[in-house]
């Protein structure tokens, strides 16, 4: 347990000492900022014009900006995962100091965790920039807040399950662009699987569309997820962090 | 204090370390040594549990390595041969990461980390970015990182490459104050410091143990029969090498006389005596009774690095003859 804890908290404050951290929450801070502003703008003028029209029923926040934001979030997320994730095991190998971890009295499965963890950590500080420009719509406004934790919750799992696969990729190689390549591949890959469901309904079809992150997502979003929705994320978190742990035990057996 | 028996490492088709077997006793240090490729940082490797062995039996500090991974790992500092820095940490942060990831309980690190830091000669650099130190540093931060949990067992790979003469001398010096309390197992090419640090030297080449013995049993072993240098001068004019050299060769017990150098009135030789036969006073006898002068008579004892070429050009001969037959 202490050393899953000092793991962690040497690779995330990593992030923050080569300045990795701030590279990339100004970048997805902008990026966000923009979405943000696009999205409450479009909403403003859409409801004005409603207004004018003397149409009856004012437009509800949630259904046009909370929800696409929510969905905006999870994209950018796609992006800056591969981003947070390939270092963890690939700079190590390449540096050397993978050696000082495999060499210290700790498990195998005690540093991969210690390490998707200090990732996760990293991402909820993205999740917190992301939750400050939604704070605002509270101040001005009554959104409701339920589907907006429902939500977070969804992008806190799909953060992890695809840190767990970032860290497992990285765990592959000893180069940090590979890692990065094959995370951005397989996280698109991932989020758009589902597209197959729109034009074939066999029976692998369903599969794939179930192995889709955004199936999954779209129903944390619409504030209708149940447990099938967190067993699915749990289950990808389980396995890649498993198939991490293995693959630093075969890279005994190998090197 | 550690225990090799049989060990074997193949990667693949390729045989790193082929059966080999040793024991250190505790409070030594052991020098190893071979060319490169020879299987050294394999061995220790399979010392500090970072890979398992293909077959065979190896133990450190009375816990095996593959039974009892994390009891050794416990008891081990580990050099590697680049030290395992993270160049965004200061010093200090870093060796606490070590100590804590180590084992060394939280009220006590303040303690080690002075003690490892004042040992290695680090303390002027604690609060340095570990990025920014000259190599000699670097590699200092990581035999600090390698001691600081007070192991009982310290392995060393390559521990002076990189650095300059002085930081050599210096590291040398650590090793040396390291022993006693904890067993050193330390892989050089440099053979001076092998020489001046250890007291016990493992030779392998190829993957195998060609020697495992005291330094000085080995040098001398590695000749097995007397030599020493001599110096004749004349006490008048010139001298003839040619009539030295038969004189000394009719000196009972003289196997072999070799002319070195000569310069007018004076001439070196080497001069080998049979096995078991002292020959010193003998020679010298002789080279008075001619009536010329005894300038130098010293023994000559084979250095280090002639017996690792022999000791490694011997492995290769067998080898080339193994595959002639």
């Amino acid at each position: 347990m202490k050393n899953i804890w000092l793991i962690c908290r040497k690779d995330l404050t990593s992030y923050f000492t080569t300045w990795i951290a701030y590279s990339l929450l100004t970048r997805t801070a902008i990026v966000l900022g923009f979405f943000f502003y696009s999205a409450v703008a479009i909403f403003v003028t859409r409801s004005m014009q409603a207004s004018m029209m003397g149409g009856g029923m004012p437009m509800d926040v949630n259904e046009w900006v909370i929800r696409p934001l929510l969905m905006n979030l999870a994209v950018i997320s796609l992006f800056l995962i591969p981003l947070i994730g390939m270092r963890l095991f690939a700079e190590e190998k390449n540096s050397g100091t993978i050696e000082l971890l495999l060499t210290s009295p700790a498990r195998d499965i005690e540093i991969v965790l210690g390490k998707w963890l200090g990732g996760l950590l990293f991402y909820c500080c993205f999740l917190a920039i992301a939750a400050l420009s939604l704070g605002f719509l509270f101040f001005y406004g009554k959104p409701d807040l339920q589907p907006v934790l429902l939500g977070f919750l969804g992008l806190l799992l799909q953060g992890g399950a695809l840190i767990a696969l970032c860290t497992f990729l990285s765990s592959l190689t000893r180069n940090q662009i590979i890692a990065a390549d094959a995370g951005f591949t397989v996280c698109l890959l991932l989020w758009v699987l589902d597209w197959v469901s729109a034009y074939e309904t066999a029976a692998w079809a369903k599969v794939l569309s179930y192995i889709s992150l955004s199936s999954h997502f779209e129903q944390f979003v619409k504030g209708v997820a149940d447990s099938r929705d967190v067993v699915y994320y749990l289950g990808m978190i389980f396995l890649w962090l498993f198939l991490t742990t293995r693959t630093l035990e075969s890279v005994r057996w190998r090197s | 204090m550690i225990k090799v028996e049989g060990l074997t490492k193949r990667y693949g088709r390729t045989t790193a370390v082929d059966n080999i077997s040793f024991t250190v006793e505790k409070g030594q240090i052991v020098g190893f040594l071979g060319p490169n490729g020879a299987g050294k940082t394999t061995t220790m490797r399979v010392l500090t549990c970072f890979l398992p062995p293909t077959s065979g039996r190896v133990s450190v500090a009375g816990f095996d390595v593959l039974d009892e991974p994390l009891e050794v790992k416990k008891r081990v500092g580990y050099l590697p041969e680049s030290p395992p820095l993270y160049p965004e940490m200061r010093v200090s942060d870093y060796l606490t990461f070590v100590a804590r990831l180590k084992g060394v309980p939280k009220d006590e690190v303040p303690r080690r980390l002075m003690e490892a830091c004042e040992k290695c000669a680090i303390a002027n650099v604690r609060d340095r970015i570990i990025g920014q130190l000259s190599k000699g540093y670097r590699q200092r931060v990581g035999l600090a990182q390698a001691v600081i949990h007070n192991p009982d067992v310290l392995i060393l790979d390559e521990p002076t490459t990189g650095l300059d003469p002085k930081q050599i001398i210096e590291t040398r010096q650590l090793v040396r104050n390291l022993a006693g309390d904890h067993t050193v197992i330390m892989s050089t090419h440099i053979l001076p410091a092998v020489e001046q640090t250890c007291q016990q030297v493992i030779v392998i080449d190829k993957g195998k143990v060609v020697a495992n013995d005291s330094v000085l049993n080995l040098t001398r072993r590695a000749r097995g029969v007397e030599a020493v240098a001599v110096e004749v001068a004349s006490r008048d004019g010139a001298l003839d090498p040619a009539v030295v050299q038969r004189r000394i060769e009719q000196v009972p017990g003289v196997s072999r006389v070799q002319l070195m150098d000569s310069d007018g009135n004076l001439c070196r030789l080497e001069v080998e005596g049979l096995a078991g036969r002292l020959i010193g006073d003998d020679v010298a006898r002789a080279v008075l009774d001619a009536g010329w002068r005894l300038q130098e008579l010293r023994p000559v004892s084979l250095s280090l690095e002639q017996m690792f070429l022999e000791l490694t050009a011997a492995t290769q001969e067998a080898a080339t003859e193994a595959a002639a037959k």
